[in-house]
């Protein structure tokens, strides 16, 4: 028992830590996750009630979980049309050990499999992009509908639509609270490691607005990333993810000017690169690399950001291995912009240029601002600066960040 | 979200001396499940302080001193450093070590947040 710490700040921290596996071992058994995130609120008003008076139970994270289950079997058992599941769920119970006051109470596995299939729920293919971020962000984030909202510059009200109607389109889609299995679990997989990496990326740069940054938002998918793969540490490509955003987001502290401006990756100030995640990123690059495996995409791109990772300087950084691992990565006009400028950086401009003309006819790219902004680069570097400012304009007016556009119209002279 | 260090300070003359194979196991099941929930980044138990050096830079003179240190009883024995919401919860994850010790332990943790130029504020 603890004491001192009774207060509400202290309460909504453990539900905090504990909320996804309540959430998650509470829809297993209502089979719903919009309930079983009711339900697990309940059981957080249940302790702020509680919890003061009688101090921090030693094992608060089954507390609360007893409560929630209890409260779903109590639903489960009003429910007269589940008269058959009651039995099932009775059957449970009884199998169901009483929580042992000591740490690691009851059935670890059972409980990381429940977080598990709430992922995959969250994640589900039958929701839009939009709605499995957001509701993977508020089942297992534990954002608010607000801060949802703030992060991604939506009004409020859209964001807790979208929510409802992901969980009514999963309830009425019946979609099963369940890990896949076989081929289907690879292709489910890769839309929940999609979803954490369009919430990180949301956050490293931003699409709109003022902010370059929302640090918050990487924090947020970095977490994610972590709990799926202490989750599922078998996926080469979980750890090629964790990789990946571990070592960008070693590089927060760098990107970022005085006055909160864009700083390149050229320019950025490697001493502010923080050692501690790019260790990790290592490690997880490490556990990303199959024996005679062929590496996924994450891990190759996690490939690419440790080359950068690596390099003490600019000046040392291997080009021709990422020109390399970009070559690797499946082709998409972007990944081939991407490359253009390793092998600007290896080869020399013109050889850069030669890939990028052929991709100015791409009409993927039409919209893109990177393209003029990286041709524009080249251009420089090979003396024809008027072309050069002009494309660095082109970038400026497509870009929708604006201390991008700055930095875009400085270049062009304007 | 903001980083904190957990400084696990502890008598190092303490009667109990090593901690117990039991205490061990329990603080791998706390380690693996702060490592999982993204909490932990990194935790190291420190030599002790007769092993250790100070070096320490007063008036213009840097000087290197051997240990033991006469003054200290209660010394940082190890450390978590804890990514968290905010303090509450890396109090919370500091309760459950403290939590896992043995009634005999008199262990006291420091839960201090670190200041980068992303934390400020």
């Amino acid at each position: 028992m603890t004491t001192g710490a009774g207060t509400d700040r202290a309460v909504e921290a453990v539900f905090r830590i504990e909320a996804a596996r309540i959430i998650a071992g509470t829809a297993r058994i209502v089979r719903d996750v919009g309930i079983a995130e009711e339900l697990a609120q309940d059981a957080l008003v249940a302790a702020l009630e509680q919890w003061p008076e009688s101090g921090v139970p030693d094992n608060p994270g089954a507390w609360l979980m007893a409560v929630a289950r209890r409260r779903a079997i109590d639903l489960v058992r009003r429910r007269e049309s589940y008269a058959r599941k009651l039995a099932e769920v009775g059957r449970v119970l009884e199998e169901l050990p009483p929580p042992e006051p000591t740490a690691d109470a009851g059935d670890p596995d059972r409980i990381d499999d429940d977080l598990l299939r709430l992922i995959f729920t969250a994640c589900h293919p039958v929701l839009s992009t939009g709605a499995r971020i957001a509701l993977t962000l508020r089942l297992l984030g534990g954002l608010t509908t607000d801060e949802i909202a703030r992060a991604f510059l939506t009004p409020e009200p859209t964001v807790a639509q979208r929510i409802v109607r992901a969980k009514r389109k999963l309830a009425t889609a019946g979609v099963p609270f369940e890990v896949p299995y076989g081929q289907e679990r690879a292709q489910r997989l890769t839309s929940v490691l999609e979803v954490i990496y369009l919430i990180f990326n949301e956050g490293y740069s931003a699409t709109a607005g003022d902010d370059w940054l929302r640090p918050a938002l990487c924090e947020d998918a970095l977490r994610l990333g972590r709990v799926l793969a202490g989750l599922m540490p078998r996926e080469p490509e979980v750890h090629g993810l964790v990789a990946l955003l571990e070592i960008q987001a070693s590089r927060t502290e760098a990107r970022t000017g005085p006055s909160g401006e864009p700083v390149l990756l050229a320019d950025q100030n490697r001493a502010h690169w923080n050692r501690l995640l790019i260790r990790r990123g290592f490690a997880a690059l490490a556990r990303a690399g199959e024996p005679g495996g062929v590496p996924g995409p994450y891990a190759l791109q996690a490939a690419i950001a440790a080359c950068h990772a690596r390099a003490r300087t600019w000046a040392e950084t291997d080009w021709q291995r990422i020109a390399l691992l970009y070559s690797a990565l499946p082709p998409s006009p972007v990944v081939e912009l991407n490359r253009a400028v390793a092998v600007s950086m290896a080869e020399g401009a013109a050889a850069g240029l030669e890939i990028v003309d052929v991709l100015a006819k791409e009409p993927a790219l039409a919209a893109y601002h990177l393209l003029p902004s990286v041709r524009g680069d080249l251009l420089e570097r090979l003396g024809r600066t008027d072309e050069a400012r002009a494309e660095f304009r082109r970038a400026a007016a497509l870009t929708r960040n604006e201390a991008e556009r700055a930095l875009l119209l400085r270049r062009a002279g304007a | 979200m903001p980083r904190f260090v957990s400084l696990i300070r502890v008598d190092e003359n303490q009667p109990e001396g090593e901690p117990s194979p039991e205490l061990m196991a329990r603080m791998d099941v706390l380690i693996k499940e702060m490592t999982e929930a993204g909490a932990m980044l990194d935790t190291g138990g420190l030599a002790p302080m007769a092993d250790s050096r100070r070096v320490r830079g007063n008036g213009g003179t840097v000087t290197v001193l051997d240990g033991p240190f006469a003054e200290a009883k209660e010394v940082v024995g190890g450390y978590m450093l804890i990514q968290a919401a905010d303090l509450a919860e890396a109090v919370e994850w500091t309760r459950r070590f403290v939590e896992i010790h043995e009634d005999e332990w008199d262990i006291s943790c420091e839960v201090r947040q670190i200041f980068g130029p992303s934390d400020a504020g």
